[in-house]
């Protein structure tokens, strides 16, 4: 067989339009928000917290989340002396509706917000078969909910029990720390909602954040430290027994 | 001793076909912006990011009901964003004319903050409601914006 200048003249438009596609894929441009330039976290004052689940009802209004869905939620925490390695923990819907009065005011009682903690190395993200979930350059963990299959091995992996299957989509969601309003500026829904200022937005890589003089005057924590997941959701004043 | 090399020609020729080939169909079948920021679709912060606003947030309410605000002002409730209470209102603050807020409950609303428990920081005024309020409802004595009693109304009043 010879190439002749007949089979160069289909070949090469063929791999031009080819190489047309491999060459595209111009960025998505994002007006006014620079990527590069935040790095997202949270931060939780717990000594505030009055378990009012404003925030709770605020995440379900503001993210369209199913009822029995939590994208965040808050516990309610009763911990007595002599059996101080296992708290009792109750969270009733949520707490989308607050907490009833309580009998169980012996002991140490306290509430704990929780929400997805946004870490640096998640181990959610890691075990994506698709890459249909990811740690955006900003700081934030979010889900591609047309690309993700449902497979259920992040929800699996979150070692913070973050993620659910939302019953309509089939597929994985979970806390996106309102992406939709902090790039234009706003604070997540939680935090418009929270009346005690227990949970602040707060952008580590902006200088003039409070976050910073918190930061360096508190002690805080994060969740489950031995994982090594890099949780970026700081608790203050959070007791040693909250797991 | 390249007798044969119109073997190895079709060979490469098959392959480039194959190269080819693949070329066209993995461009098509990943999305165009596929390993812009990372392995995921780039394509997706702008789509999660473009989904509307559901609270409009206290400084888009205050622009317009500057009374309330001013209200709030005075009393301790200032720190309490109108959407914590009220629900989410972007759609009222974009239409208020044809959308309007729920009326809101505050035996419902007013305990889900108050009603005493003992996980609540100390410092936090809560009542237990049922002994507090009777069955009356809260803003009958309350003012939501500003809910402190002044204790001796009257007094107040004639001292003028
Ligand atoms: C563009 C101006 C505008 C903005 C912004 C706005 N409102 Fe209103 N609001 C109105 C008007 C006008 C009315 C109707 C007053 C009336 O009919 O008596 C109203 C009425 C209300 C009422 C009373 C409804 C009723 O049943 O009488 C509530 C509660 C309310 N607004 C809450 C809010 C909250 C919360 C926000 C912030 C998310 C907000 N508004 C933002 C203009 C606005
Ligand atoms: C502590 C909860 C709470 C907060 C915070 C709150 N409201 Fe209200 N508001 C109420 C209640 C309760 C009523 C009376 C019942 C009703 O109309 O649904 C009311 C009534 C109103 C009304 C109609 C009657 C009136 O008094 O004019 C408007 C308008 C209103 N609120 C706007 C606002 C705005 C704007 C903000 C934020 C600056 C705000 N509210 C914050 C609880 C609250
Ligand atoms: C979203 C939570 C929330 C709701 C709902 C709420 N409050 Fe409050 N309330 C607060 C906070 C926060 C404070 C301030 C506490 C502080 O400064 O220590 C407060 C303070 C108060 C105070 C003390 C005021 C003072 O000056 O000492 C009263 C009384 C009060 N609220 C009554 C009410 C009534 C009545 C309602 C229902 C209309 C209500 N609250 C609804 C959060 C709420
Ligand atoms: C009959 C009138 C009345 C009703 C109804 C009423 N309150 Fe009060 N409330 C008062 C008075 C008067 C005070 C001030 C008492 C004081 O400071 O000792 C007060 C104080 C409070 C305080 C502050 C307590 C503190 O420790 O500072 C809260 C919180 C409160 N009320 C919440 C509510 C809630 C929630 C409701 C509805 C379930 C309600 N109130 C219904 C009259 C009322």
């Amino acid at each position: 067989m010879k190439i002749t200048r007949r089979h160069l003249l289909v070949l090469m438009p063929a791999a031009a339009v080819a190489w047309k596609f491999v060459l595209a894929g111009t960025p998505e441009a994002s007006p006014n928000y620079q990527l590069t330039e935040h790095w997202w976290a949270m931060l939780m004052d717990l000594t505030k917290c009055i378990g009012c689940g404003s925030c709770v009802r605020a995440c379900a209004q503001e993210n369209d989340v199913p009822d029995g869905y939590y994208r965040t939620w808050v516990e309610r925490y009763h911990v007595t002396d002599w059996k101080i390695e296992r708290p009792q923990v109750e969270s009733p819907d949520g707490a989308k509706q607050g907490f009833p009065a309580n009998e169980l005011s012996d002991g140490k009682n306290f509430f704990v917000p929780k929400l997805c903690n946004h870490c640096a190395d998640s181990p959610c993200t890691q075990v994506c078969p698709v890459g249909a979930t990811f740690i955006s350059p900003d700081g934030v963990v979010l889900v591609d909910k047309n690309y993700c299959l449902g497979c259920r091995y992040c929800v699996q992996a979150c070692p913070y029990g973050c993620r659910f299957i939302n019953p309509k989509t089939m597929t994985a969601e979970k806390c996106t720390l309102c992406y939709h309003r902090i790039t234009k500026g706003l604070t997540t829904a939680c935090c418009e909602a929270c009346p005690t200022g227990t949970r602040q937005l707060a952008d580590l890589k902006n200088p003039k954040d409070p976050i910073h003089e918190f930061l360096k005057t508190h002690s805080v924590q994060i969740l489950k430290p031995h994982m090594a997941t890099g949780a970026k959701v700081f608790y203050n004043g959070m007791d040693g027994s909250v797991r | 001793m390249f007798k044969d090399i119109e073997h190895l020609i079709r060979l490469a020729v098959v392959m480039l076909i194959a190269l080819i080939v693949f070329i066209v169909v993995r461009a098509h079948v990943v999305p165009r912006s596929f390993g812009q920021y990372g392995h995921y679709r780039g394509a997706a912060l702008g789509e999660i990011a473009s989904r509307p606003v559901a609270l409009a947030g206290h400084e888009a309410c205050e622009t317009c009901h500057s009374d309330v605000a001013d209200l709030k002002k005075q009393g301790k409730h200032v720190v309490v964003a109108c959407e914590a209470c009220h629900g989410a209102a972007a759609n009222h603050a974009d239409d208020p004319g044809s959308i309007k807020p729920a009326k809101l409950d505050t035996a419902i609303l007013c305990a889900r903050c108050h009603e005493a428990n003992s996980a609540k920081p100390r410092g936090f005024p809560q009542v237990v409601t049922a002994d507090h309020a009777n069955g009356v409802a809260c803003d009958t004595c309350h003012q939501p914006h500003r809910p402190k009693i002044d204790l001796q109304p009257e007094t107040k009043g004639t001292k003028k």
